[in-house]
């Protein structure tokens, strides 16, 4: 048995297909056992719900592909949607200026971690798990934990769910929110910057062999630094597709993504030993992830053991890793 | 002065913590040499070429590039200046594919700057590597290299920097004789272009074939250099050791064989191990050769029951045993003594004592859960006189004993378990000269007392010096066995690079 899952897990690109396959094998069982799966607006939610967790996935898997892990995430995604609600609802500034806050700040907060890790040679698990208490605690301070509304702000509101795809003409309910346009749009970007530049390159490299990285005459640290940071801009714009589709900057939410995040990455192949993965396997991961939910909500599970489901699927998903690299 | 003197090192220095590891080192190279760097181990090859190359800053010293004193700043500086280094341990990244790791670090763009030239840099890297004959595809992962492929692609890296100096640590390490030839056509081809190699190696044959002046060094110092063609072997080793060379006493079995201790039947595991078959006796040392990668340390592992096996017998003192997990080996009375002890075999943060004691601690505990101190202390101070290990008392911690030491706490380990037959993998490596001496004492002591001794070593002249018998493995079989009396360093190698002609 070990060895026929061996020969099938052999490759990064068999793992891809076959979480592709999981995915689709899923989604015709639950079309199967349930009629109301396979609506349209279930469809819709679908993709909304996995836009939030998918962008925090594309976000962590530069970080695990250096070979680190990032923990910040969650948390980092709610301060950056205060800083949002600061810079739009306190100091009443243009949105676009919120939205740049919050990138930047998600972005200094990744750097900082990224200077954690590279220079002072923290564990990146240390560093950002430190880096998810202060964020946590930050976006409650500067909240004075209370929820920052954006009601005022409607275009805040469509920026998440309105929709510039707008197909309810051709297919009834077919009307896709603007937070699953910018999902995949930053999928594709991302998987532009890992595969086609030298932030890329670096990422892999840096987790492939860190130490023939540096003796090659890359400046290791501040590449790092940039992923890291380059990530925490992403955070950014997951906290932004948050706080818009809540139309609120919720200051106590947050914790919890991070681990969904990474259960998307490791799902979709991305090895938690560095080196190895793919944007798209991870956006195939984070699909998996809320399909599964999505479909147990529908067949009446309680919401008690659709998490323990998933935590078998994580268990699952990180075995069959360490399998395709036993080789 | 010589016209062509590329490099010039004077008076370096250079200390890490506890150690001095050079002192006042020189060193110089001309241009179109090949200049042999020899010394044992830690006799600061390596480090003064790391300096030279920009990976260690020196302390105090000048060196000289071109008649011009230069400061090399990180590996980088190193490059910009002609310098490049081929480090033993390959350094490659093996989720990246060839062409991609020739051009780390200086990727080739597009026209808008942004993004990666795929393209480009496979193509310059398959006329780089055609242009050294070395038959690789620059889109395939260095992953799914073999060793030797591996490394030519880190030489042609190196070269791709356009080097004048290039330097060579222990090129030839896992390489196979086709692939030394290769290497070698190279290495003139290079040297015929003007430009300097510095060969880091222990080979003395090689050194005899490729290099033109040979510098020795010795516990970090300058100890000479010689023209090559002038040199004799025992001038060079005479000048490593400091002390002209021991008569080289062969082991010899005597007197009535012993019955056999351990034998090993067809034992296959996947593509690592095929068909091995072999026996050591009671007081018998075992010489297990081979290049690295051969699979002779997973024999030992699959026999310890360290790794699963596909098939095969082990039969213990004639008993048939089932091993499955290294506790099942253990209770038959085998002993294995990893190569790297830092890792496998000891608790460095833990003292002499507990060292010893900890394969066997429920020996020692009274009503079943308090230590029994006074027995524990009894069988400490006994290993520490048997075994001579010098230390100042039983509560020092293992990582302030020196290499040497370490090993003879994995072997009292041992001991302490009864252990009939022992694997002892890489026994010396990282153990300096006078502790080798009594290293080899202690085995040749231990099979005299009834031990069957399995030894691997890369080492050739100390599986020379201490096995009966020698069984030789090549790619995952063994080649061939040879007795003490028929075995030279010549026919082991043959038989180390004997490859299967059926694949």
């Amino acid at each position: 048995m070990n060895n026929v899952l061996k020969s099938l897990f052999s490759a990064n690109a068999r793992q891809k297909v076959l979480a592709f396959a999981s995915l689709v094998l899923m989604i015709i069982v639950f079309a199967i056992l349930s009629p109301n799966f396979f609506q349209m607006d279930n469809l819709i939610s679908i993709m909304l719900s996995t836009a939030v967790t998918g962008v925090l996935g594309i976000s962590v898997t530069f970080v695990i592909i250096t070979g680190g892990i990032d923990l910040a995430i969650g948390t980092l995604m709610t301060l950056t949607a205060v800083m949002s609600g600061v810079f739009i609802s306190y100091w009443e500034m243009p949105i676009w200026i919120g939205l740049l806050g919050a990138i930047v700040t998600g972005a200094l907060a990744g750097g900082i971690s990224g200077t954690l890790v590279a220079k002072l040679k923290l564990p990146p698990f240390i560093a950002t798990m430190g880096m998810m208490m202060i964020a946590k605690g930050l976006a409650l301070v500067i909240s004075g934990a209370k929820p920052i509304y954006f009601t005022k702000y409607e275009d805040y509101n469509q920026i998440s769910q309105g929709s510039l795809i707008d197909l309810n003409g051709v297919v009834p309910g077919l009307v896709i929110p603007n937070a699953v346009l910018i999902f995949f749009g930053l999928g594709v970007v991302a998987s532009i910057i890992l595969n086609k530049t030298v932030l890329g390159r670096y990422t892999f490299a840096i987790g492939s062999n860190e130490e023939a990285v540096r003796l090659s005459g890359v400046n290791v640290d501040r590449w790092k630094i940039g992923i890291y940071a380059l990530a925490g801009a992403i955070v950014g714009i997951a906290g932004i597709l948050i706080s818009s589709r809540l139309n609120s900057a919720q200051p106590a939410l947050g914790q919890g993504y991070e681990l969904d995040a990474i259960a998307a990455a490791v799902i979709g192949g991305v090895s938690l030993s560095g080196g190895e993965g793919t944007i798209l396997g991870t956006i195939i991961g984070a699909f998996i992830m809320s399909v599964l939910i999505n479909g147990l909500r529908i067949l009446s599970v309680p919401q008690e053991w659709q998490t323990v489901v998933s935590g078998l699927i994580v268990i699952f998903a990180v075995y069959m890793d360490i399998l395709r690299r036993r080789k | 002065m010589a016209e062509n003197l590329l490099v010039r090192i004077e008076d370096l220095n250079k200390a890490f913590p506890g150690v001095q590891a050079l002192k006042g080192a020189r060193f110089e190279l001309r241009a179109g040499e090949v200049h042999a760097l020899m010394g044992e181990n830690g006799a600061g090859k390596s480090t003064l070429m790391k300096v030279l190359a920009g990976i260690y800053q020196r302390d105090d010293g000048n060196i000289y590039l071109d008649g011009r004193p230069v400061e090399i700043h990180g590996p980088h500086g190193a490059r910009a200046l002609g310098i490049g280094i081929i480090h033993q341990e390959l350094n490659l990244m093996n989720h990246l594919s060839a062409a991609q790791n020739i051009f780390i670090g200086r990727e080739r763009k597009g026209r808008t700057g942004l993004f990666l030239d795929e393209n480009a840099m496979n193509k310059a890297a398959a006329e780089m590597l055609a242009s050294l004959k070395v038959d690789v595809d620059p889109k395939t992962k260095i992953g799914d290299l073999t060793v030797a492929k591996q490394q030519m692609v880190e030489i042609a890296k190196a070269l791709s920097y356009e080097s004048r100096v290039l330097i060579m640590d222990e090129p030839t390490a896992a390489l196979n004789d086709a692939e030394i030839d290769e290497l070698f056509r190279i290495i003139r081809d290079l040297r015929a272009k003007g430009v300097g190699i510095v060969y880091i190696s222990h080979k003395m044959d090689e050194l005899k074939r490729i290099s033109d002046r040979v510098t020795v060094m010795r516990d970090g110092e300058y100890i000479g250099t010689l023209d090559t063609e002038k040199a004799t072997m025992d001038q060079v080793i005479n000048m490593m050791v400091g002390r002209p060379l021991q008569t080289y006493v062969r082991s010899e079995h005597g007197g009535v064989p012993q019955p056999v201790a351990l034998e090993v039947r067809r034992l296959n595991q996947g593509r690592i191990l095929k068909d091995i078959n072999f026996t050591v006796r009671k007081g018998e040392i075992l010489g297990f050769a081979g290049l690295m990668g051969a699979g002779r340390t997973e024999v030992a592992r699959a026999v310890f029951g360290a790794d699963p096996i596909d098939s095969g017998e082990v039969l213990v003192q004639g008993k048939k045993v089932r091993i499955r997990i290294p506790k099942d080996a253990v209770r038959e009375g085998i002993g294995y003594l990893s190569e790297d002890r830092k890792r496998y075999g000891l608790a460095l943060g833990m003292d002499v004592q507990a060292n010893t004691v900890v394969a066997t601690l429920s020996r020692f505990l009274g009503l079943g859960t308090f230590l029994k101190t006074k027995a524990m202390t009894a069988v400490g101070a006994k290993y520490i006189e048997t075994l001579s290990i010098k230390t100042p008392s039983q509560a020092q911690k293992l990582k302030f004993l020196s290499g040497g030491n370490q090993q003879k706490v994995v072997i009292a380990k041992w001991l302490l378990r009864d252990c009939d037959v022992l694997f002892f993998d890489e026994p010396t490596r990282g153990i300096d000269v006078g502790a080798k001496f009594e290293i080899y004492k202690l085995l040749q002591d231990l099979a005299a007392q009834g031990k069957a001794i399995v030894m691997i070593s890369s080492e050739l002249p100390e599986i020379l010096r201490l096995s009966h018998r020698i069984v030789v493995m090549c790619e995952g079989r063994i080649t061939g066995e040879l007795t003490a009396q028929e075995a030279t360093q010549e026919r082991i190698m043959q038989l180390a690079t004997q490859r299967s002609s059926v694949k």
